[in-house]
């Protein structure tokens, strides 16, 4: 049969399996129906929830003004699907094109797309991880769980990490009057994600927002009273901290375990594909017939060196599944690159911090616009002389510009002047990544080496 | 040797129509001629400028304002200092944020919708008025006197002022329009630069009285209220006072004027609107694509040789962004010049964009959705007398200065 | 009524906050925080936020005129 036949037919009538039910999952399944796929379109999703919106978890509905069960996402057409909600994928049978679920059932497919996520990573002594009063936060459930705990008036919150989720929660903690501990192993808050010049500033406004901010410590104990209940937390610097309620914010991991065997390059750092989203297999060898798509994707990126880049980015999430849907159901001549460039939010003590690009390849920053000291700045990452990122605080109609000089790779520094340069923006600065070798929970965007398979790899959770 | 485009533009004669104008000034994106302005009119072009922190609003920073006849800026001699319009940031930000305190959200998230009660009171009350509906001005009789009303009430100046401030806001309005052709340029400067000097002090008797006496308006607040940035300087709270009032004044007018031509000269969708009041939503974005009542930004400048398209715009240079064109641009929008509000992707520059977008969009949406929904419910059979109606001279804030229509009758 | 912002692409312009500040509201001066399923009284005021919005940012599920189709991938790509 020509290929083209074969589309065709694949079509209108053919299996489409999507695994994972959330946004990319979702926004996939929409674009395979607005492309004229007629044929059968299972959804597979672990929770028991159609699809919803993650990001006002951390925002809205902790400071209750919005509940987790309303945070359902809107479809933008009817996708006519069999969904399978509340049992997760357990295996995949590349060549006999099947899915296998937790529950026993197989599924079987004409064209796959991978859209499993990540989830939080959990503290890492099981049984402290236990304890009434200890959460992470990722899912409507958890969100659910953790807003309750709130309600109940802990005499204190303990934040452990302090990445864009623990400084979110720290902030929602705030603004519902609790007192917050926020724990953060590195130097200062988002230094993973925006380095050491940056985290200067989210240091400050946590402070100045009254949160009790250890930083340049780790976590070594969590403690529990008789009943079960967490108490307080032991320090690397010897202190400990009483506590009702602790929050692991330590990042998280990609959901790949249910492919392990499989044959597909799949590991703890995500399921490699090429730029058209296609999932390579252990060998490095692309499939035909898998795609990937999301946070549990990585995908090599012409504008960042063809850097395979893991993206935990909502519009990224979107961007990827567009593309593969699309790419599921076109000729390789019609088919198109993800070449999103990495953009991301956060909105945390009443500042609205915005990025594009990669800023943690950056070397260098440039305090381009505004002020450092009264958190209204843009600030524009280097690396080997070029612009490859930029971060916005409450200055995001600037931003669109340096998207426009990372995507023609200008020079870093800017040659330029700028309106509102103040003399910190007189010279760049270093950057202040910490070290990209000690596993961090900070970085949005994971740069992993060139090798799909990454079966060497080993990988250690951080302990904090 | 083509005639210069620009100055057909600004020429009044073609004031009624300058869409094949901006047409053919699209074809050369990157427009200059002689001496004067670099003229921008791709939308692309225009949206990346207005978000190009190397574009400054400041016209103490262009090269030399003298020199172009078509840069004269009366604001520099006068005796307000700039607002914040022609401020870059961090003041513009300042200004802006204290401004928007009393405002908008996050600080005063329901002012402009807690207005809608007064918005349909002040249309009613102007629509029952209408008097003899075979001779209807709509300009003065609607469009004028409506965003006016608004606008005293929002501030707290007293409607029966009016008069008064209505010529100096006229003849500050007419200081913007770009016209190398004015008569004695000199004389109008200073005209304008009385009006301004005048109106401030209108404004400051005010200010002192609110000081005193402060009311549950703009003004009171401004000139009370202290924020995080602190209270603004007498005279900066009268220059934004001066910006709001002008503002208020003169655009809102044309946005309302240009809607209701529009949707005579379309009758199928002013009768869809008869029967549908919320497709005036959608009506009034197309409106602000298709015929926004600020046409262009005349007053921009580059803080550093820039290039667009290949070619070099100097440091210094005065920089013209012609929103208008921008907006029929066929590269972003099918069939620009249909006027379509099913068109469902209308993201247009009606009021610019980036960090000094209009900062009275909302209110001016609200009235001239409302203005217009109310007027094609209300007037039985509309009928334009006189197409096109003759216009104001302002080539910048573009629109009729009298559209004389005719009904049936006014239904109540 | 199910809502969702692309907040990549918000520019904190408050047009919605302005228009339907039972929806919509700024958290301090440019991040928004908004009802993802807000009361479907409130359906006009979404209308008019959604088709203010300066980068149609907004998508409400079921409003008329959206009717389900993502925005163009010209738009999509080229947000400036």
């Amino acid at each position: 049969m020509s290929s083209d036949k074969y589309l065709d037919q694949l079509k209108r009538e053919g299996r489409i399996v999507v695994v994972g039910a959330s946004l990319a999952g979702l926004r996939g399944a929409e674009t395979l129906r607005a492309e004229g796929f007629t044929g059968s379109l299972t959804m597979i999703g672990d929770e028991p929830y159609e699809p919803y919106d993650r990001p006002p978890l951390s925002k809205q509905v902790l400071l209750g003004r919005a509940t987790a069960d309303h945070t359902a996402l809107p479809r933008r057409r009817a996708i006519d699907a069999e969904w399978r909600l509340g049992v997760a994928a357990a295996g995949l049978d590349m060549a006999a094109r099947r899915v296998r679920l937790a529950d026993g059932d197989e599924v079987e497919y004409d064209r796959l797309l991978i859209a499993t996520g990540v989830r939080a990573r959990p503290w890492p002594q099981e049984d402290e991880a236990e304890l009434d009063g200890v959460f992470v936060l990722r899912t409507r459930d958890d969100a659910v769980a953790l807003e309750r705990a709130l309600a109940q008036s802990p005499r204190r919150v303990l934040v452990i990490g302090a990445g864009f989720t623990g400084s979110e929660i720290a902030s929602a903690c705030r603004e519902r009057g609790l007192s917050v501990t926020v724990a953060e192993r590195g130097a200062a808050p988002l230094v993973g994600a925006l380095g050491g010049v940056v985290g200067e500033v989210a240091a400050k406004m946590q402070r100045e927002a009254g949160v009790d901010l250890r930083t340049g410590v780790m976590v070594t104990a969590l403690e529990g009273d008789s009943s079960g209940h967490v108490r307080s937390a032991r320090l690397s610097d010897g202190s400990s901290v009483e506590t009702d309620v602790v929050i692991v914010s330590l990042g998280a991991t990609r959901n790949t375990e249910w492919l392990l065997g499989s044959g597909l390059g799949a590991g703890p750092r995500g399921i490699a594909c090429d730029a058209g989203c296609r999932a390579f297999d252990v060998r490095g060898i692309v499939t035909d017939d898998i795609y990937v798509a999301g946070d549990v994707a990585r995908s090599p990126h012409a504008l960042f060196g063809y850097q395979f880049l893991s993206l935990e980015h909502w519009g990224n999430a979107v961007a990827q599944a567009e593309t593969a849907a699309h790419n599921m159901l076109s000729e390789s001549v019609d088919r198109r690159p993800h070449m999103w460039v990495p953009a991301f939010w956060s909105s945390q003590f009443g500042v609205n911090i915005k990025s594009v690009g990669v800023p943690s390849m950056g070397t260098e920053i440039l305090i381009a616009q505004g002020s450092r000291e009264e958190r209204r700045f843009t600030g524009v990452y280097g690396y080997q002389g070029r612009v490859i990122g930029a971060v916005t605080f409450d200055q995001t109609r600037w931003l669109p510009f340096y998207e426009q000089l990372i995507e023609t790779t200008a020079p870093f520094p800017p040659p330029f002047p700028t309106v509102d340069r103040r003399p910190e923006g007189n010279r760049p600065l270093p950057a202040d990544f910490p070290d990209p070798s000690v596993p961090s929970h900070g970085p949005t965007v994971t740069l992993s080496g060139y090798s799909p398979a990454d079966r060497r790899m080993t990988f250690t959770p951080a302990r904090h | 040797m083509t005639q210069d485009i620009l100055r057909q533009i600004i020429d009044y004669s073609h004031r009624a129509d300058p869409y094949p104008l901006y047409e053919e000034l699209r074809k050369t994106p990157v427009y200059q001629r002689g001496d004067g302005p670099f003229v921008l009119s791709s939308y692309y072009d225009i949206r990346s400028l207005l978000h190009d922190p190397r574009i400054s609003s400041d016209a103490r920073n262009l090269k030399d304002t003298a020199s172009s006849p078509l840069g004269a800026d009366a604001q520099e001699e006068s005796a307000l200092p700039p607002s914040f319009l022609r401020l870059d940031p961090p003041e513009h930000d300042r200004l802006r944020r204290m401004t928007n305190r009393s405002f908008g959200p996050p600080h005063c998230p329901t002012r402009v919708n807690d207005m809608h009660g007064d918005l349909v009171e002040i249309v009613s009350g102007l629509i029952d008025g209408i008097g003899d509906p075979e001779h209807i001005d709509l300009v003065d009789q609607f469009s004028y006197p409506f965003p006016v009303t608004v606008i005293c009430r929002l501030l707290g100046v007293p409607r029966e002022d009016e008069a008064r401030f209505h010529s100096w806001a006229d003849t500050i309005a007419a200081g913007l329009d770009p016209d190398p052709d004015a008569p004695d340029p000199a004389e109008r400067l200073k005209r304008t630069h009385s009006a301004r000097t005048e109106l401030g002090m209108y404004l400051a008797g005010l200010v002192e009285e609110r000081r005193k006496n402060p009311g549950n308006d703009m003004l009171s607040e401004l000139a009370t209220a202290p924020g995080p940035d602190g209270t603004m300087t007498t005279m900066e709270l009268l220059s934004t006072a001066a910006l709001l009032l002008i503002a208020g004044h003169e655009t809102t007018v044309n946005l309302i004027t240009n809607g209701m031509l529009t949707l005579l000269r379309n009758p199928e969708i002013l009768g869809r609107l008869r029967e549908d009041p919320k497709l005036s939503v959608d009506i009034v974005e197309e409106l602000l694509r298709f015929e926004p009542p600020v046409q262009l930004v005349p007053q921009r400048t580059t803080l550093a040789d820039i290039e667009v398209r290949g070619i070099t715009i100097p440091k210094g240079a005065s920089v013209w962004l012609v929103l208008a064109a921008g907006n029929r641009d066929p590269e972003r929008f099918d069939h620009p010049d249909r006027f379509d509000p099913d068109r469902g992707d209308i993201q247009h520059l009606g009021f610019g964009s980036g960090i000094h977008s209009c900062f009275g969009a909302p209110l001016a949406r609200l009235e001239a959705q409302l203005a217009l929904s109310e007027l094609a419910r209300r007037l039985e059979n509309p009928r334009l007398l006189e197409d096109p109606p003759p216009y104001r001279q302002n080539a910048v804030l573009r629109g009729p200065r009298h559209l004389r229509i005719a009904c049936d009758g006014i239904r109540p | 009524m199910r809502l969702v912002v692309d907040l990549n692409r918000c520019q904190g312009y408050a047009q919605c906050a302005f228009l339907a500040p039972d929806v919509f509201a700024m958290h301090g001066e440019e991040a928004l925080l908004y009802d993802p399923q807000a009361d479907d009284s409130r359906r006009d005021e979404i209308a008019r936020a959604v088709a203010a919005c300066p980068v149609q940012a907004i998508f409400a599920e079921g409003l008329d005129g959206t009717d389900g189709t993502p925005a163009p991938a010209q738009e999509a790509t080229r947000e400036q």
